[in-house]
């Protein structure tokens, strides 16, 4: 009964980041209907980002408590530059598409993906990155039979305000409205006086933020980093956002979850479970579409006849 | 018996009825016109027929076998051809590439044929052609053979949307809103093309606002309202009818 | 006077043709160096893979990320078949197309009716399942993360294949078939539905053309060329890995297609050159900034989507420019 416990434990801890980049993939469809590819990359870019910073902050002296309220810092930063990132991004690669159709939308989506990538790479080089240890001290709890750490406390409490706030203000702020309206229609959106464009910018601020925020997390939860990192959590991003409806924000939250838990207790329990784990991820996304493609709370995916 | 028999016919889309309980029938070699105010349900009826979507009640039957449940594919093999409300051509294909869709299912020369260029493929292709050419000069479009259809103008478009829909050798021709944005010279150039086609055995059934076009060459009128079949009769008698009077103009105060 | 123009129009075509044919079929004999013959070797190879997508992205208009899986199925079903029960390359080759066509039929079926993007995840999916799989080697035959090796050369008539010339003259041979084979199906039945599906899946249907069928075949044809790319570099190369089929390859492929052209025969040339050519011929001069390659093509995609969509060397005005020959001829 422990082990099942502890699993959960993990399975939402790591469902909570799936659930962070997930919504970026799903704002932006709602609103587009584009599927961002290279959104995976600007969660991995805030995952480097944030490895930087740190690491400058810790050279710089920085330690223990002050780094721990710095870290408050770090995540604004690099929240703020990566959806400055995919703000561009959107100006510079979507935009000019946005009525062109999708094979012209799909490519220039993965040129950016491989793009920014391998921008990455040139940068930070093509080994693994580590993060810098005891960022969060290493303190841990033994609750009911399991261990909780601090760093899960904090990975899920933060994703849980980050969640929140995204919530309240999709759902009862103006502004919120406005996004879900120009979601259900452009045109329509429009006529009512709504700034399309601005709206756009608002989802390509808050997608890639959210991502880079995950981005983060998992770089103090795991410890080292790699510039392929975008694409295995985008994929199982993806997936998640697809099994809770894509373009569907609490679906994007729920997948996230489910998806986390599932890949926890699949490699916990079914033997060889590590080395299959992406391939069950893409059979699982594969078998949502063939068979229930609007996901458990979302929209349809096959041609609109 | 009726060469299209249509019973019951129901279609809800979420909650609201798109189309209650509709039924007609389509005699061989008339002009049918369908009528009514916007939204009533006239589009949803022809993509019922073409299987575009399947009904939730209902029969639909032409010469006598039911058509539910077949892919539009199918049911253009049968017989039966359409156009769109707006259009829907192949807007980076040519005129004549248009129009030789049509003779796809009339056509069998499969993935060999095609590689070896066998004599009946060279044969078939030679027949596309020519037949394609011939509904081409029919809709009066000689000469554009290789234009791109996203550039004809508008009127054009049109009867190349009907001359393709032609090429497939239809028994029942079912135009949605064939006059829309026509002007009037070209709307009774449509008029005459329309009885041209009923003279050469084909079955028409015709979705119109504009009355003029309906009631000058419809045999018979059915009228839907709020998905309700609401009228049927002849011209004169829809145009005086009180019902349809009332659902195009609203009751009188 | 136009018709003169358009006789001189046709005729320099010919020539040019007719040209390029003579160099590329003397090539060897002039260029007596095996580093470039090889290379060229390569070029065909990857030609045949554009080619082989080029019907289900150019012609049926089918997002499909994950090609590489139909060219591994070809080149792990010959390897296996003449590594294991020794049946000879080309016996290999008919069985490794129909192999690759008919798991190409087998995983499309369910997922044809999804939307464009949604089927461009599942191809990426799909993609990277089969290099799990092999990776994996779940049934020990695949030789895991390090491949099959020792796989033979073809022989025709006890004459093996065995050096950059002959190899150069063999794959030559079958991208000639390969182009004379898409030609005639560009512009038979078969084509033409792709080209109706394309363009307007809905409408095609609504004209009697069975769309799940056409689409259907164009995955099968696709994969079964891709399959026969897949027996050539096998032998070729006598060893075969994983990591060859990999995501970033279907991406390859298909910005051959869709770069060069979509839809033209001559397009996935052009994008065969620039993509894999290209680099090889820079690669002296360029290997300071060789490791910029991918960032380059990353911006590269974008760039040609936003100014030249519709490829370096299109396909309609191509063939329409064709028709007024033919017609004011």
């Amino acid at each position: 009964m422990g082990i099942v416990l502890q699993q959960l434990l993990n399975g939402i801890t790591i469902g909570s980041f799936y659930a962070l980049i997930a919504l970026g993939y799903t704002m932006v469809y709602g609103v587009l209907k584009l599927i961002n590819f290279a959104h995976g990359e600007l969660f991995m870019s805030g995952s480097y980002l944030g490895l930087t910073i740190i690491s400058i902050l810790i050279g710089a002296g920085l330690g223990g408590e002050a780094l721990l309220w710095a870290l408050a810092g770090v995540f604004i930063v690099v929240m703020a530059i990566v959806a400055g990132l995919g703000v561009g991004i959107e100006r510079v690669a979507y935009r000019p598409l946005r009525r062109a159709g999708r094979l012209p939308a799909v490519v220039s989506a993965l040129g950016v993906s491989i793009a920014l990538q391998n921008a990455v790479m040139l940068i930070y080089g093509p080994r693994y990155r580590v993060y810098p240890k005891g960022v969060i001290p290493a303190i841990y709890w033994q609750v009911g039979g399991i261990q909780i750490s601090l760093l899960q406390v904090f990975v899920l409490i933060l994703s849980l305000i980050l969640m929140a706030t995204l919530y309240y203000f999709i759902h009862y702020t103006r502004l919120g409205t406005a996004v879900r309206a120009t979601a259900l229609d452009h045109d329509v959106a429009r006529l009512m006086g709504i700034d399309v464009d601005a709206i756009v910018r608002i989802i390509f601020i808050i997608g890639p933020a959210l991502g880079a925020a995950g981005g983060i997390m998992v770089g103090l939860y795991y410890g080292r980093i790699n510039f392929t990192l975008g694409w295995g959590y985008g994929l199982k991003a993806f997936t998640a956002a697809i099994l809770g409806g894509i373009g569907n924000i609490p679906g994007a939250m729920v997948g996230g979850m489910l998806l986390g838990l599932f890949e926890t207790l699949a490699a916990g329990f079914i033997p060889q479970g590590g080395a299959w784990k992406e391939a069950i991820v893409f059979l699982i996304l594969i078998l949502i579409l063939v068979v229930r493609p609007t996901g458990l709370l979302g929209e349809r995916v096959a041609e609109k006849v | 018996m009726a060469l299209l028999e249509v019973k019951n016919l129901t279609k809800s889309f979420g909650g609201l009825v798109a189309v209650n309980d509709v039924s007609f029938h389509l005699n061989e070699g008339e002009i049918l016109g369908m009528i009514g105010p916007n939204g009533a349900g006239k589009t949803t009826v022809f993509n019922l027929i073409t299987g575009i979507f399947p009904p939730d009640k209902g029969e639909i039957r032409f010469n006598g076998r039911s058509l539910i449940g077949l892919r539009p594919h199918q049911i253009t093999e049968l017989g039966i051809a359409r156009t769109f409300q707006t259009i829907r051509l192949f807007p980076n294909l040519t005129v004549m590439e248009n129009v030789m869709a049509g003779l796809h299912c009339r056509t069998k020369a499969g993935l060999w044929a095609s590689i070896f260029q066998t004599k009946a493929q060279r044969e078939e292709e030679k027949f596309i052609r020519e037949k394609a050419i011939e509904c081409i000069h029919f809709m009066g479009l000689g000469g554009l053979e290789f234009e791109l259809a996203k550039n004809l103008p508008f009127g054009l478009q049109k009867r190349l949307e009907i001359a393709r829909a032609l090429a497939t050798n239809p028994r029942i021709l079912m135009l949605d809103e064939p006059a829309a944005g026509l002007n009037e010279q070209e709307t009774s150039e449509l008029m005459d093309l329309i009885s041209q086609l009923r003279d050469r055995g084909i079955t028409i059934f015709l979705i119109e606002h504009d009355m003029k076009v309906v009631m000058g060459i419809s045999e018979r009128i059915i009228v839907l309202d709020n998905g309700y079949k609401i009228a049927e009769g002849t011209p004169e008698e829809i145009q005086s009818n009180p019902r349809v009077i009332e659902a195009y103009l609203g009751k009188e105060e | 006077m136009s018709a003169i123009l358009s006789q001189l129009k046709s005729l320099d075509r010919r020539i040019v043709y007719g040209a390029l044919l003579a160099a590329v079929l003397l090539f060897p004999l002039v260029v007596r160096n095996d580093y470039w013959i090889s290379t060229l070797v390569f070029f065909g190879i990857w030609a045949i893979l554009g080619l082989s997508l080029n019907i289900i992205v150019g012609y049926a208009g089918l997002f499909q990320l994950g090609h590489a899986a139909f060219w591994a199925v070809g080149a792990y079903t010959t390897a296996i078949l003449n590594i294991y029960l020794k049946v000879p390359i080309l016996v290999c080759l008919p069985i490794s197309a129909l192999v690759a066509a008919f798991f190409a039929i087998i995983i499309s079926r369910p997922i044809l009716h999804l939307r464009g993007d949604y089927l461009c995840i599942v191809t990426i999916g799909f993609g990277e399942i089969v290099r799990l799989f092999l990776y994996n080697d779940p049934f020990k035959i695949t030789g895991g993360v390090n491949g099959l090796r020792g796989i033979a050369r073809p022989s025709i008539f006890g004459l093996e294949i065995n050096t950059p010339t002959a190899y150069y003259y063999y794959v030559l041979f079958f991208v000639i078939i390969t182009i004379l084979i898409m030609q005639r199906l560009e512009n038979s039945r078969l084509g033409r539905a792709w080209n109706y599906v394309r363009e307007d899946e809905m409408a095609a249907e609504a004209m009697g053309i069975d769309t799940v069928k056409v689409k259907l075949l164009a995955f099968a044809i696709g994969a079964a060329w891709a399959g026969v790319a897949g027996n050539i570099y096998a032998s070729r190369y006598t060893v075969i890995a994983p990591e060859t089929f990999s995501f970033w390859n279907s991406v390859v492929m298909f910005c051959i297609v869709v770069l060069g052209g979509s839809g033209s025969i001559p397009g996935v040339f052009v994008g065969t050159l620039g993509m894999i050519l290209l680099p090889e011929v820079l690669k002296s001069v360029l290997s300071p900034i060789l490791e910029w390659r991918l960032l380059i093509f990353g911006i590269a995609m974008v760039v040609m989507m936003i100014f030249r969509p519709e490829g370096l060397w299109p396909h309609s005005r191509y063939r329409l420019e064709l028709r007024r020959e033919e017609t004011s001829s």
